[in-house]
């Protein structure tokens, strides 16, 4: 498993560092209501042929935190303030040609739902073949053929034919095959996979995690994952970070975030999903409370409401004083509970849980 | 597709034999008798029941229906008014000539007039609507949308006089509005019907251009749209390529209805600016109670609009691949 340096050195000129690096990242939106504050002060890197999850609730900044990666807001309505580096380019300050000539060719992206995702209107070929044209120049017999050789490298059956059905002809796993596909069809060095199995039954949803673990080998390519499921994250990422209301409540690689969570969060997560292992009697506790809303987030930890242990951990601390995430580098969280009182209620916890 | 098209007109003609049957009722059953207004002031009982042997009056309704189909495809026969070959959709006694060669005469202005204005509604409606979407929020939108808000409100015998006065009179751009064959004179065909379609075009062009930009703008936050930013497309390509396929279904539909208004709106058209089109002929028919024309151009015009509608959902399938014509 490759570590992973969660430090960064910002403004400064930039060696040799992570492969992607995202440093104060703050996305805000002018609604009609005022403005939301999607994302606040979010920084992490990602290492080349890596896996990052990012993990949380709806409404948590996952999506919109990529969507900022390629840049895809619209400007009109949104302030992104921070740096996104990818390699030695700063994407932020990028202008909208440089961005196109990024998007779907070093930057892919995998969407939720394939059936809306596709174009309904043009055959799988085409939506595959024309990234293919537009980023490497090629004609549209060499698209075409290009087409058929991404759709066998994704597992799909007589690719020659598939080729010129449309996304209604397919089935719903055949549906996110072509996307990935189309994502995959210039080699890109960084794949964003947003929710990519979430529209998928089971057996479906672990043939998906499976091909993007193997096309990770074939090609380096780097991930970022954003599911709300904790079990995906397990089977197929080397780091996580779990998002709350735009920030990260806690990060490190998937062993010492699943083995020994250290936010209440996680806790929370972890303790809402059901484990094979577990007695049936065991009842599974939900986190109590909704999300909170960005237009107007709550002082303080922006977790303080739905969680447990203010008391525990100083009213006014958690009240008053946004946690930033500690220690800077490796597995941190955004707490003010000691490591002590963390351990305690974690066994806790655990023997609640056997 | 074949079979698709063979059972759709075959629908198609059921529907037109129902349109028929209920207007021949409406129209026959009305009391008034057009024989009497042949007969004259001073009308004997024998010369009205002679007139109204020939007209075939004196039958029961449904036989005289049956008359009135057959004709269609025999042609018949009025003894004292004249011959009405095959198709016959009846004879007109006002006018003293066949319901069919009048209509077949008159056919070409209408068309002219419809056609016309359905390229303008088309192409000035979808262009304004898509500089709207294009430029969304802007100023130039702004303009737009208010604009086609003032030309949905305006009403054709208030713009049309107008226009004429203006254009015509005042500044002779273009001639007065008449009907030149296309055949005799393309040019004059063009710059003699000008005026009409624009006339005929102005509210229509102004749902379209609201209608598209509305469309437009809801396609460009669809998902699949999304998807082909992030694959790196051009705003140009995603706007013309990806959300205008989009945009193009509901505008198809809605202008497969708006048809039968367009050609609603051709016979206010022919009679502000006086063209001798299929709607001046049934304005007149109305006026003479001439029965016999009335219907034939109620059942072309039925026609026109039950075959435009299976045009348009043969184009459907054209621009939607999910449409299977089965």
């Amino acid at each position: 498993m490759t570590t992973v340096s969660w430090s960064g050195e910002p403004g400064t000129s930039r060696g040799p560092g992570p492969f992607l690096s995202v440093r104060d990242l703050s996305v805000e939106f002018s609604t009609e209501d005022g403005i939301v504050h999607a994302v606040d002060n979010l920084s992490f890197d990602l290492e080349k042929g890596t896996t990052l999850g990012i993990v949380g609730e709806s409404g948590s900044g996952k999506s919109v935190t990529n969507l900022a990666i390629l840049g895809l807001h619209d400007p009109a309505h949104t302030k992104i303030s921070g740096e996104i580096w990818l390699e030695d380019q700063e994407l932020t300050s990028a202008d909208g040609t440089t961005m196109e000539q990024l998007r779907g060719n070093r930057v892919a992206m995998i969407f939720q739902d394939p059936l809306t995702a596709l174009s309904p209107f043009h055959t799988i070929g085409r939506q595959i073949g024309e990234v293919y044209r537009k980023h490497k120049g090629a004609s549209k017999k060499e698209a075409r053929d290009r087409a058929i050789e991404m759709l066998r490298r994704v597992g799909i059956p007589q690719p020659e034919t598939r080729v010129d059905h449309y996304p209604h002809e397919f089935s719903g796993g055949m549906r996110q095959r072509a996307m990935i596909a189309m994502a995959l069809v210039c080699d890109p060095d960084l794949l964003i996979a947003d929710e990519p199995t979430t529209a998928l039954d089971v057996t479906v949803q672990a043939q998906i995690l499976d091909l993007l673990k193997e096309l990770q080998q074939q090609f380096g390519t780097s991930i970022i994952l954003i599911t709300h499921d904790l079990g995906v994250v397990a089977g197929t990422a080397d780091n996580v970070m779990v998002m709350y209301a735009g920030r990260a409540a806690e990060r490190g690689t998937v062993r010492e975030v699943l083995r020994e969570p250290q936010h209440p969060y996680t806790w929370g997560l972890l303790s809402s999903m059901p484990r094979l292992n577990a007695s049936v009697d065991v009842p599974l506790t939900p986190v109590r409370g909704t999300p909170p809303s960005l237009l107007n987030p709550p002082s303080g930890c922006p977790f303080h409401p739905r969680c447990d242990y203010t008391k525990l951990a100083g009213p006014e601390l958690c009240f008053g004083q946004r946690p930033s995430i500690s220690p800077e580098t490796g597995h941190g969280d955004a707490c003010y509970l000691t490591l002590e009182q963390k351990r305690e209620l974690r066994t806790a916890k655990t023997e609640d849980h056997a | 597709m074949t079979s698709y098209l063979v059972r759709r007109v075959a629908g198609a003609l059921v529907i037109l034999m129902i349109i028929s049957a209920i207007t021949f009722y409406l129209f026959y059953a009305v009391p008034r008798d057009p024989a009497r207004a042949f007969c004259g002031k001073i009308c004997q009982p024998e010369t009205l029941a002679l007139i109204r042997h020939n007209l075939g009056m004196d039958e029961p309704l449904f036989v005289q229906y049956w008359h009135w189909l057959a004709g269609i495809f025999t042609g018949r026969e009025f003894v004292q008014f004249g011959e009405c070959p095959a198709p016959c959709l009846g004879y007109s006694f006002a006018t003293q000539e066949p319901v069919f060669g009048a209509i077949v005469d008159r056919f070409p202005v209408t068309l002219s007039l419809t056609l016309g204005a359905s390229v303008v509604i088309l192409a000035f409606g979808i262009m304004t609507g898509m500089i709207a979407a294009w430029k969304v929020g802007q100023p130039l939108d702004k303009i737009a949308s208010a604009s086609s808000v003032v030309g949905a409100s305006l009403q054709i015998y208030f713009v049309g006089p107008l226009l004429a006065f203006y254009l015509v009179d005042t500044l002779q751009l273009i001639p007065r509005p008449s009907y030149v064959p296309i055949t005799e004179n393309p040019v004059e065909w063009f710059t003699h019907l000008l005026l009409p379609w624009v006339v005929l075009s102005i509210i229509f062009t102004a749902n379209y251009t609201r209608m598209t930009r509305s469309q437009m703008v809801e396609q460009l936050a669809e998902d699949y749209v999304r998807t082909a930013r992030a694959k790196g497309m051009s705003s140009k390509a995603v706007f013309f390529r990806f959300a205008w396929r989009g945009a193009m279904i509901p505008i198809v539909t809605i202008f497969g209805v708006d048809l039968a208004t367009l050609l609603g709106g051709a016979i206010i058209t022919e009679q502000t600016f006086s063209l001798h089109g299929i709607g001046e002929l049934a304005v007149r028919a109305v006026q003479n109670t001439d029965l016999p024309m009335l219907l034939g151009v109620t059942i072309v015009g039925a026609a026109a609009i039950v075959l435009l509608n299976i045009l348009v959902d043969v184009l459907y399938a054209f621009i939607d691949p999910r449409v299977r014509l089965t």
